[in-house]
């Protein structure tokens, strides 16, 4: 597959919020707000593109040697969470601007199954490095976008009249159901 | 025998190698914290409600350490809270000036003119983009009560079309101040009585027009004042809360009333 061909599946063909289901959870957490669904973005692809790149060395060079694959799940979790760890020691000692903008997103991507969900995919789909590689970045842009455009709605839903009974997260479940359905429509593109 | 070791051996060894490498990380990238914030973080509720406009009680913590928030920040702890974080910051609690909102406007449904009758959502955010609201006066509350609604200790109340601030329930948690699409609301110390309830800054024949309460900058204050208080811009009249004696003169003289006490609900007329 090419590259090109890559990014455009996941970010909307295959986009990991609206078609693949995964990351919901921050999804409707944090995409109140444009700037704070930016933060998110921006955290999102700089882990997932890390640790795509690390856990990709480690099924190669450990999983696969000894014949462990079915430990992937639990060695990919443990990956992440000290992945995210290390991150946020090294961000806080380098770049306290960057830890402030990235704020409470960043240990909160420890959960984030987008993380794991790309890690796990690109082992599957049996990606090489620079497959992996952009296979991450895409599926996080992808995650982002989801989430930019969602908060977009929503900024705008604060000043719509919705029902009383479907105000809050029934209206923003209601409006992410629209959103995969218009995400539907990029299905016949590869 | 080798397919328990393995997957113990790689699995036990990953756990130990990541293990040892975030101690020596957060070793080696410790960043030294002010220990001020600890402590203060230990005093505040641990609620985390937000009230205090910062994200939770560490961000609260860290601001009041960084100088950048009063200790007497969180509105939920009230004073016994924020004599104990004066302690630690070595400020005397009592120093501090009790702040509340106010809302600088009372041009109600009598006083002021409409250019329009709006009859969308009941938002004044909405309704602000409606040729900046329906009031003639583009500076003046707009009575959407969307302040009232952000208002978590219900100190806001809308009276004939403008919003008043109860100062005794007023936490000072900035929400209203915040949410205002037209930023009339201000904090402003809870001692000082009388404020200037007008943002307009336009000319005074334009007030005149619009609103029969407004401050036409006439300037009657800053004339009468015994202490100097009055500063004038852009024909609107502002007190300066560190220097007001609240002795009343202002208000007595000023002719349209936009000078009133913060304290009275309704002008009496």
């Amino acid at each position: 597959m090419s590259i090109a061909t890559i990014l455009i599946a996941t970010i909307f063909v295959n986009n990991y919020v609206f078609a693949r289901f995964l990351g919901i959870c921050p999804f409707l957490g944090v995409s109140n707000k444009m700037e704070t669904a930016t933060g998110m973005g921006v955290a999102v692809t700089f882990v997932v593109t890390l640790s795509s790149i690390l856990t990709y060395f480690i099924q190669k060079g450990i999983l696969d040697k000894l014949g462990l694959e079915y430990l992937q799940t639990i060695v990919f979790i443990l990956v992440i969470a000290a992945l995210v760890q290390f991150v946020e020691l090294v961000i806080k000692k380098m770049s306290p601007t960057l830890y402030n903008a990235l704020g409470v997103y960043l240990p909160l991507i420890t959960t984030n199954c987008v993380v794991l969900g790309v890690a796990i995919l690109n082992i599957q789909e049996g990606y090489n490095l620079i497959q992996t590689i952009f296979n991450a970045i895409g599926s996080s842009l992808g995650f982002t976008l989801a989430l930019i455009l969602a908060s977009g709605v929503r900024e705008k839903l604060e000043l719509a009249d919705v029902p009383e009974a479907l105000k809050g997260f029934p209206i923003a479940l209601i409006t992410a159901g629209l959103m995969s359905i218009a995400f539907l429509g990029f299905n016949g593109l590869i | 025998m080798t397919d328990i070791l393995n997957p113990i051996i790689v699995l036990g060894g990953l756990g130990l190698g990541f293990g040892v490498l975030l101690s020596i990380a957060s070793d080696i990238f410790h960043v030294d914290v002010d220990p001020k914030i600890e402590e203060i973080r230990s005093v505040l509720p641990g609620a985390n409600c937000g009230a205090c406009g910062f994200p939770g009680c560490d961000g609260l913590a860290a601001a009041i350490a960084d100088g950048k928030a009063p200790v007497n920040g969180c509105s939920v702890g009230g004073m016994p809270v924020a004599e104990r974080v004066a302690e630690i910051m070595g400020e005397d609690a009592e120093d501090m000036k009790k702040m509340v909102a106010t809302v600088l406007c009372q041009g109600d449904c009598d006083k002021a003119k409409e250019k329009y009758e709006y009859q969308g959502i009941t938002d004044c955010r909405a309704q602000n983009i409606q040729q900046a609201g329906s009031k003639s006066c583009t500076y003046g509350c707009l009575g959407g009560g969307t302040c009232q609604e952000v208002c978590e200790f219900d100190a806001i109340e809308m009276i004939n079309g403008v919003a008043f601030v109860d100062k005794d329930k007023c936490t000072a948690c900035m929400k209203c101040i915040e949410v205002c699409p037209k930023g009339i609301i201000e904090l402003v110390p809870y001692e000082n009585e009388f404020v200037v309830k007008c943002k307009s800054e336009d000319a005074g024949k334009v007030v005149r027009n619009n609103c029969s309460i407004g401050c036409i900058g006439c300037q009657i204050c800053v004339k009468n004042c015994p202490v100097d208080a009055f500063s004038f811009e852009n024909y609107l009249a502002k007190i300066d809360y560190d220097i007001c004696t609240n002795c009343g003169i202002c208000a007595e003289k000023c002719p349209t009333n936009a000078i009133f006490s913060s304290a009275v609900k309704e002008l009496a007329v």
